[in-house]
C-alpha cells in the first residue's frame, strides 16, 4: 500500500518491544510513523529462541514431547498431540479408544483455554481496564486446575506418550470435566457481552487490518486468521486426525478477514470446542487401557519421514520428523503457525494508526516460543 | 465568614478545601481500586488497614520516598517544572467550588467560568512532560492528549453555557440555588449527557483514556516520571476527578438544593452533594473498568461531527424556549428528543463503520 502525503513532513522510527505491554511475549516492531500514520513496519522475531528442534533431536522420542509444551506454551496438549501422533505414525501404533478421547478432551479444552487467553490480551490491548482479562482468567484457571490434577503441572503437562497418555484420569474426572465446560460456556457468554456488540469495540476492529482471502492463502495463514478471511479451512474436518471423524462441530468463518471477525471467529471456536468436549464426554468409554499395550521402553521407529499436522488455536502446527531407525529424531522441524501470521503483520498494519498496530498484533493471537523456537 | 479579617479568613477556608480535597483524592484513589476489584471479581486492597483502607497512604509514602529519576536528555527544567504546571491549576479550580451553600473558598461572580478556564491549563502540564521526557510515547501521548483536551473542552464549555443560559447566572451557588424544584438535568438531558462524556475525556480515562493508552504509549506523558513528580500528575488527575464530578452534581444534579431545599442545614446539605458527587464518580469508576479505548481520529471525529453540533443544538433550543417564553417543560421535550437522536446516530454509526461507508465513526481516516 502506498500513502500519498500532503505536507513534507519526517518519519519517526516508533520501537514498540521487546519489553512492552502490547507485544505478548519478547517481540519487538519498528514502526515508522508519520505522526499517528504507521507508513512502514518491521517485525523484529528471535529474541526466543532456545532451538527447540535441536533440542529434541538430541533427546529420545519420549523425551522429545516436552520440548512440545515449552514451544506452544498456551496449548500444550494440542501440540503435543501432534508430536505424539507424527511418532505413532512413524511406527505404525494404534492407540486405545479411551485414550483417543481423553486426548481430544482435554486438546479442546486446552483450545479454549488457549482463546481464552487470547480475549484477556485482546481486551487488554482494546483498553479494557482488566476486567475481561478477570473474566476470562476466572475460566482458564479452572482449566488449569483441572489439568494440573490430571498431569500434575499448571504449564508443562507432558502428559500425552507415543501410544497413549501417561497414566489414567482421576476417578471424577467425567463430572470434573463436564462441570468445567459448563462454567465456562457461562464465561464465554459473560465474554460475549461485554466485548462484542460493544459501539467502541465495533468502530476500533471493524475494517481494520483486512487480509483477503486470496493473500491469506498466500502467505500460509492457517487456523482462525484463515477462517476470519471466509475460507472454511479446519484440518479437524479437511483431514480428520484422531477421533475427529466421530465428532459434530461447526466451523466459524468471517467474512472481512478483519480484527472484528478474527475476535468473533475464536470466541465461537470456543463454543464449538465446548460441544466437542460433551460429545466425547458422552461417548468415552468408561474403562481400558490408555496406552497401547507391547511398547518398548526405548521407542525405536523404523527408517523414514512423516509430516503430521493438527489444527492447533493458532492454526496448522505441524511437525516433520525424520527417523533413522535409532532412538533419537534424527530431524524434527516444526511448522509454527505464528510465524506465518506475523510475516504478513506489516501488510495488515501498514496505514493503519499505531493504536491499529497493537490490536492487529493482538488479535494475531502469537506466541513467541511457538515463533522463535 | 470563618474570621471576621478577610485574609485570615481566605487562607482557612482554603486550608480547609485543600486539606478536604486531600483527604478525598486519597479515598478516591483507595475507591476506585475497590471497586475496580469488586466489578472484576477481585478483593482490590485488603492488607494495609482494615480493608485496605490505609492503602492509599502506604502507596503515598512510597512514593514520597522514592528516588526522583529524570533521564540524562531529558529537557531539565521542562522536565522538573511540567508537573507543578499540571498540579496548581486543578488545585486553583477549588478557589470557586461550592461544597455547600457556605463552604467554599470565593464565591466568584463568574464561577463557572473560572473553573473551566483555569482546568483547560494543566495541559501545558502535560505537553512539558511529554516534551521534557525526550521520550516518543510520551511525546505521542502529549500531543494526544493536547488534541484530545482541546477539542472536548469545547463541547464541555458549550453544555455548561446551556445551563447558564437557563440559570441566568455563572455564580455557581445561584445556579444550585435555582434547583430548588426541579435539577437541571431534567430541562437539559442533552447537556448532562454531553457533559458526561466530554468530562470523561478531560479526565482521559476510558474510553477516552487515549493519552495515557497503556497498551500503546505506556502511560504516555507521565512515561519518564517517577516518584513525588509521578504521584503529583497521578493527584492531579483524581483532583480533576472530583472537581468535575462536583461540578456535575452541582450543575445537573442539584447540588445541596434538590430535593430537600435550600433551607436545610449545612450536615444534610454535605450528605446531598456527597452522594451526588459519590454517584457521579461511581459512574466514572464504572465505565472506566467497563469499556474499550477509541482510537484518536474516532475521538475527534466523535467530538467535532458529534458532540459540538448538538451542544450548538442543545444552545438553540435553550434560545428559543427562553425568547420566545415558552414553557420550561418543553426544554427538556426538546433537548430530551435531540439527546436520543445523538443516540441513535452513534448507534448508527458505530455499526456502519465497516470502510466504504459514507458515514461512520472511523470516516477520518485518512486513507484508503
Amino acid at each position: 500500500m502506498t500513502i500519498e502525503r500532503e505536507l513534507d513532513t519526517i518519519d519517526v522510527n516508533f520501537n514498540v518491544g521487546p519489553q512492552h505491554p502490547a507485544t505478548h511475549g519478547v517481540f519487538r516492531m519498528v514502526l515508522t510513523v508519520d505522526g499517528e500514520l504507521v507508513v512502514d513496519l518491521e517485525p523484529v522475531i528471535g529474541y526466543l529462541h532456545r532451538g527447540a528442534e535441536k533440542l529434541s533431536e538430541n533427546c529420545d522420542y519420549r523425551q522429545a514431547i516436552g520440548f512440545q509444551d515449552r514451544t506452544e506454551y498456551l496449548a500444550q496438549f494440542n501440540a503435543e498431540l501432534c508430536y505424539v501422533i507424527a511418532v505413532e505414525k512413524l511406527m505404525g501404533l494404534e492407540v486405545p479408544e479411551r485414550a483417543e478421547y481423553i486426548r481430544v478432551i482435554l486438546t479442546e479444552l486446552n483450545r479454549i483455554a488457549s482463546h481464552l487467553m487470547f480475549m484477556g490480551a485482546f481486551s487488554a490491548d482494546l483498553g479494557v481496564f482488566g476486567t475481561l482479562f478477570m473474566y476470562a482468567f476466572r475460566e482458564r484457571e479452572r482449566m488449569q486446575d483441572l489439568f494440573e490434577e490430571i498431569s500434575g503441572d499448571r504449564m508443562m503437562y507432558s502428559y500425552f506418550r507415543v501410544g497413549g497418555l501417561a497414566w489414567d484420569v482421576p476417578q471424577d474426572f467425567v463430572e470434573r470435566t463436564r462441570w468445567v465446560v459448563k462454567q465456562a460456556r457461562q464465561g464465554i457468554a459473560d465474554i460475549d457481552g461485554l466485548l462484542t456488540r460493544n459501539e467502541v469495540t465495533m468502530a476500533r476492529t471493524r475494517g481494520i487490518g483486512v487480509m483477503p482471502a486470496d493473500q491469506a492463502i498466500d502467505w500460509g495463514f492457517s487456523g482462525p486468521m484463515l477462517r476470519a478471511t471466509g475460507v472454511r479451512h479446519d484440518l479437524r474436518r479437511a483431514e480428520p486426525y484422531s477421533i475427529y471423524d466421530r465428532l459434530e462441530f461447526d466451523i466459524p468463518v468471517g467474512t472481512q478477514g478483519d480484527v472484528y471477525d478474527r475476535y468473533t471467529v475464536r470466541l465461537e471456536e470456543m463454543r464449538q470446542s465446548a460441544r466437542i468436549v460433551e460429545q466425547c464426554l458422552d461417548q468415552m468409554p468408561k474403562d481400558g487401557p490408555v496406552v497401547a499395550p507391547g511398547l518398548k521402553r526405548v521407542l525405536r521407529p523404523p527408517a523414514g519421514e512423516v509430516y503430521m499436522r493438527t489444527e492447533n488455536p493458532r492454526g496448522e502446527y505441524g511437525i516433520y520428523l525424520v527417523s533413522k531407525g535409532t532412538d533419537k529424531p534424527y530431524r524434527l522441524k516444526i511448522r509454527s503457525p505464528s510465524f506465518c501470521h506475523l510475516a504478513a503483520l506489516r501488510d495488515m498494519v501498514v496505514g493503519h494508526y499505531v493504536a491499529d498496530a497493537v490490536i492487529i498484533l493482538g488479535s494475531v493471537d502469537i506466541v513467541l516460543c511457538e515463533v522463535d523456537r | 465568614m470563618i474570621a471576621d479579617n478577610p485574609w485570615i479568613d481566605a487562607i482557612a477556608r482554603t486550608l480547609l478545601v485543600v486539606l478536604l480535597v486531600i483527604g478525598v483524592a486519597l479515598i478516591l484513589i483507595w475507591l476506585e481500586r475497590k471497586v475496580a476489584g469488586r466489578i472484576q471479581m477481585r478483593l482490590g486492597p485488603m492488607v494495609v488497614g482494615p480493608y485496605g483502607l490505609l492503602q492509599s497512604v502506604a502507596d503515598a509514602i512510597k512514593l514520597l520516598t522514592k528516588e526522583d529519576l529524570r533521564p540524562a536528555v531529558a529537557d531539565r527544567w521542562v522536565f522538573e517544572l511540567a508537573p507543578f504546571v499540571a498540579f496548581v491549576p486543578s488545585l486553583l479550580t477549588l478557589i470557586s467550588l461550592p461544597f455547600t451553600a457556605h463552604l467554599f473558598v470565593r464565591n466568584l461572580e463568574l464561577g463557572l467560568f473560572y473553573i473551566v478556564a483555569v482546568s483547560g491549563l494543566s495541559i501545558v502540564g502535560l505537553l512539558m512532560a511529554g516534551w521534557g521526557s525526550a521520550n516518543k510515547y510520551a511525546l505521542l501521548g502529549a500531543v494526544r492528549a493536547a488534541a484530545q483536551l482541546i477539542s472536548y473542552e469545547i463541547p464541555l464549555v458549550l453544555a455548561i453555557v446551556a445551563v447558564a443560559m437557563v440559570a441566568g447566572t455563572l455564580n455557581l451557588v445561584q445556579i444550585v440555588e435555582g434547583q430548588g424544584r426541579v435539577p437541571y438535568i431534567a430541562w437539559q438531558p442533552l447537556g448532562f449527557c454531553i457533559f458526561i462524556i466530554a468530562t470523561l475525556a478531560e479526565l482521559y480515562r476510558n474510553p477516552f483514556d487515549i493519552p495515557t493508552a497503556e497498551s500503546e504509549i505506556v502511560g504516555g506523558p507521565f512515561i519518564e516520571y517517577s516518584g513525588i513528580r509521578w504521584s503529583m500528575f497521578f493527584f492531579a488527575e483524581y483532583i480533576n476527578v472530583f472537581m468535575l464530578s462536583v461540578l456535575g452534581s452541582l450543575v445537573f444534579l442539584g447540588g445541596w438544593n434538590w430535593p430537600l431545599g435550600n433551607e436545610v442545614g449545612w450536615p444534610l446539605q454535605i450528605v446531598l452533594i456527597f452522594a451526588k458527587t459519590s454517584a457521579m464518580l461511581l459512574m466514572f469508576m464504572w465505565f472506566r473498568v467497563s469499556l474499550p479505548r477509541l482510537r484518536i481520529d474516532q475521538l475527534m471525529s466523535f467530538c467535532w461531527q458529534v458532540l459540538l453540533p448538538f451542544s450548538f443544538l442543545g444552545i438553540i433550543i435553550n434560545g428559543l424556549v427562553l425568547v420566545y417564553d415558552w414553557p420550561d417543560v418543553l426544554l427538556g421535550v426538546f433537548s430530551g428528543v435531540a439527546a436520543l437522536i445523538a443516540g441513535w446516530a452513534v448507534y448508527r454509526g458505530s455499526r456502519r463503520a465497516a470502510p466504504g461507508q459514507p458515514w461512520s465513526l472511523v470516516s477520518a481516516r485518512g486513507i484508503d
